[in-house]
């Protein structure tokens, strides 16, 4: 069923939620499907319930699930725009793998960098969405555009954070 | 108290039906509760968590158990909560720390030798549940056959899995598992704080866990949890061992090492050292052992140095558990202590320091994970109202892909039940069976992942490869145990479905450790109710005497005191008697008899209130 953890919590499909009414909903909704109270043949409800709100109350897994519903999928590409960004900073992270500490205020800058993109991201999301929400169907496409950056940022910074960590304990 | 009317209320409350009793099944000791009107109660003493086979193997639990520790060490176990849910291959260092003897037959199950007699760990536990059932049927006067058991947060499922089976084994429907830490916030919130978030730091015997939950409204959302199910108080146990050992043998000029009945008593000695100093600054650990004695003076600023590390290692799993838990520290309203290491000055400053706030310590924490365990059966049974707990899994659950690598379905802090689906087909043409690899950790590769099970899916329909859907739908319920179904998308139905638990006992061992100790329980269930019924139904004659003295009695027809004559006798007939229930009904009869007695009996006493005089004579 599309949609299905929008209806599981009694809301329209849209990208801009309340996180504080999103958890009312939740709270009262396990109220009566927690197989505790309502026997664990509400097991599988109260499973889709929590599915939900997890999904849900964090803008990005929404608007990834959000997407998904109307069937797209995100692409596994390098975003183009980054592509000279991830070049230099792969450049950084084998010299630092390879030993040469050198690289390291190269590596923090481009951290502190990608970590305000990703700020900024949160930010467009949140105007496109609000977009997508009031019917523009063509919004869509950015929200995807901006959710694939998102996501690999967010894999760029793992990568650079448990770099630092290893040079940054020793 | 003496009024009529008190002496029979009592007889009634056999009659009420059977209570959830809350279990806290610890590493060092276990607790029994239950939830009444007024909230949750202990219902007997604490239980040493120690299991012995006597000579005669006849099996204890419990204090007496624990005074075997000294006399017969080799058919004694302690700390069996440590071994629950592993396996051979994992239990290295803990066979460093521990007296414990593995038989050598021990495959995916461990076997410990006590003397003749070979138990699992699920079964060491059983006979520790056996007691605690017992204590809380005597305290209760009814039979006890369902219980909500407690386990550390951090358990894993394999863990959680044999501590059911424990359960099981000893007679006990386990209708739900609970995180301790969780539990121990349920009494808590109930007595203390109703809103805020709050964080529940645990460290026991054995196992540390750090929660933190969000409070609103009777709901007790766990934010998140992390923690170490190897680390505690014994481990501190350990160090002072090592250090006294040590200097016994350079001032001895003996090695005690090996001799199991002086390092029990040296661990005893240790242990009552280590407590001491929990509120006085300095003391002595002291050993006297064939006309010898070791004392040593131990003051808390070096106990604290000794015991630093340990302190540390808590603290990594409470910074990760802020960071998942999605709040900052500052937003952290309490923190509330849990476990007898929390006791432990160090550990109170340590834990002060890092959430900036000063740790509660109001409710005993010895007894908190118990009283919450009893407020969790009141929620499952009704009796209390507007709570729920909605708890987490504390690790990460995935299945094994190309190359070794781990692709997670359901992620750790996952409020459950959690539930998630992923389609599989064939490699190869006509091939009927696709194997599933579970795990359960937060690496990406399976060999630093813990192996939770394989599932064989059988009865594929021969057919092209890749062609097959197989729709697999992985559950982890309420007590954080995993479920897994698989069905056939073409052909729509069920596919069967082979498990094998990589640690842990199958169904049948379960079942047949069922059947031998539930025939055992009913034999001391029908002693123990027989010996019940003859109590009560001698405190019932003494009431009905006292009743005849009574002025009310002279307002009786002469056909009620017959009626009652006649009952009053033929309980006495029976009283005797192997027959419990022949004795209950014949209470019974005397109850009914005595009801207009009763009833007369309350109306002159509430006269006499009314023209104010004393009612207890």
């Amino acid at each position: 069923m599309p949609f299905e953890f929008y209806e599981a919590l009694g809301l329209e499909p849209k990208l801009a939620l309340d996180v504080e009414d999103l958890r009312r909903r939740f709270y009262q909704r396990s109220r009566e499907s927690h197989p505790d109270l309502a026997g664990s043949e509400a097991e599988d409800r109260m499973a889709l319930l929590n599915d939900a709100f997890r999904t849900l109350r964090d803008p990005v897994l929404r608007a990834q699930y959000f997407l998904q519903q109307n069937g797209i999928e995100l692409s596994k590409d390098v975003p183009p725009e980054l592509l000279e960004e991830v070049f230099e900073l792969n450049m950084a992270l084998e010299e630092i793998r390879g030993g040469d500490e050198s690289a390291l205020p190269q590596l923090e800058g481009a951290r502190n960098r990608f970590a305000g993109m990703q700020k900024e991201i949160d930010l467009e999301l949140e105007a496109i969405g609000a977009r997508v929400d009031s019917g523009d169907k063509t919004a869509l496409e950015q929200v995807r555009s901006a959710l694939n950056r998102r996501k690999y940022i967010s894999n760029l910074l793992r990568d650079v954070d448990k770099e630092l960590n290893v040079h940054l304990s020793n | 108290m003496s009024t009529f009317q008190i002496d029979f209320s009592q007889s009634d409350a056999a009659q009420k039906s059977s209570k959830i009793v809350g279990i806290d099944l610890g590493t060092t000791n276990s607790l029994v509760a239950v939830m009444d009107l007024t909230g949750p109660r202990i219902l007997s003493g604490i239980v040493p968590s120690v299991v012995s086979v006597k000579k005669n193997d006849e099996i204890v639990a419990g204090k007496e158990a624990r005074e075997l520790l000294i006399t017969q060490p080799e058919r004694t176990v302690y700390s069996v909560k440590r071994l629950m849910g592993r396996g051979l291959n994992d239990i290295g260092e803990e066979l460093k720390l521990f007296p414990f003897r593995i038989a050598p037959e021990s495959q995916r199950v461990l076997r410990l030798q006590l003397g003749d007699v070979l138990m699992t760990p699920p079964e060491v536990s059983a006979h520790i549940l056996l007691k605690l059932k017992h204590d809380a049927e005597a305290a209760l006067g009814e039979p006890v056959t369902q219980a909500v058991i407690t386990v550390p947060a951090y358990f894993n499922d394999a863990q959680r899995q044999a501590t059911k089976d424990a359960g099981r084994i000893a007679g006990l429907e386990v209708l739900r598992l609970v995180n301790e830490p969780t539990a121990a916030a349920l009494a808590y919130g109930l007595d203390k704080r109703k809103e805020g978030i709050v964080a529940v730091y645990d460290l026991g015997g054995g196992t540390f866990d750090i929660s933190i939950l969000r409070l609103h409204e009777g709901i007790f959302e766990v934010l998140a949890t992390n923690g170490d199910t190897h680390l505690g108080g014994d481990d501190i146990d350990h160090l002072l061992m090592r250090i006294a050992l040590d200097e016994i043998h350079t001032e001895w000029g003996e090695d005690i090492s090996s001799d199991s009945t002086a390092v029990q008593l040296l661990r005893r000695g240790v242990i009552q050292a280590k407590e001491e100093l929990s509120f006085v600054p300095e003391t002595v650990i002291r050993l006297e052992y064939n006309g010898k004695t070791y004392a040593r003076r131990l003051a808390l600023d070096v106990f604290d140095k000794i015991i630093q590390p340990i302190v540390d290692k808590t603290l990594g799993p409470c910074r990760d558990c802020i960071k998942d838990s999605g709040v900052t520290v500052d937003q952290i309203d309490e923190v509330v202590m849990v476990g007898g290491s929390t006791r432990i000055p160090l550990v109170r400053s340590a834990v002060e320091r890092l959430f900036r706030a000063k740790p509660h310590t109001e409710l005993n924490p010895d007894e908190v994970v118990a009283l919450g365990a009893a407020v969790q059966a009141g929620i499952l049974s009704g009796a209390v109202q507007n709570q729920l707990l909605l708890d987490v899994t504390p690790l990460s659950l995935g299945i094994e892909t190309m190359g070794g690598l781990v692709s997670k379905l359901i992620h750790r802090n996952s409020t459950i039940p959690a539930s998630a689906t992923e389609q599989f087909t064939t490699a190869v043409d006509g091939q009927t069976n696709v194997l599933i690899h579970v795990v359960q950790g937060e690496r990406e590769l399976v060999k630093d992942c813990r192996s939770l099970a394989r599932f064989d899916l059988k009865g594929i329909p021969p057919m092209p490869a890749g062609l097959a859907r197989i729709e697999v739908r992985f559950l982890i319920d309420a007590n954080g145990i995993l479920n897994v179904t698989a069905k056939d998308l073409r052909a729509g139905r069920e596919i069967s479905r082979d498990v094998k638990p990589s640690y842990g006992l199958t169904e049948e061992q379960v079942e047949a450790m069922i059947l031998e100790s539930f025939e055992k329980a009913e034999e001391d269930l029908t002693e123990r109710q027989l010996r019940e019924a003859r109590v009560e139904a001698d405190a019932v004659l003494v009431a009905v005497e006292k009743a005849r003295q009574e002025e009310a009695f002279l307002s009786l027809s002469n056909e009620e005191r017959a009626a009652i004559d006649t009952a009053v006798n033929e309980l006495i007939v029976v009283q005797n008697g192997d027959n419990h229930l022949l004795i209950r009904d014949k209470i019974d009869g005397v109850d009914k008899a005595t009801q207009n007695l009763a009833e007369a009996i309350i109306n002159s006493v509430a006269e006499k209130a009314l023209k104010g005089s004393k009612i207890d004579a």
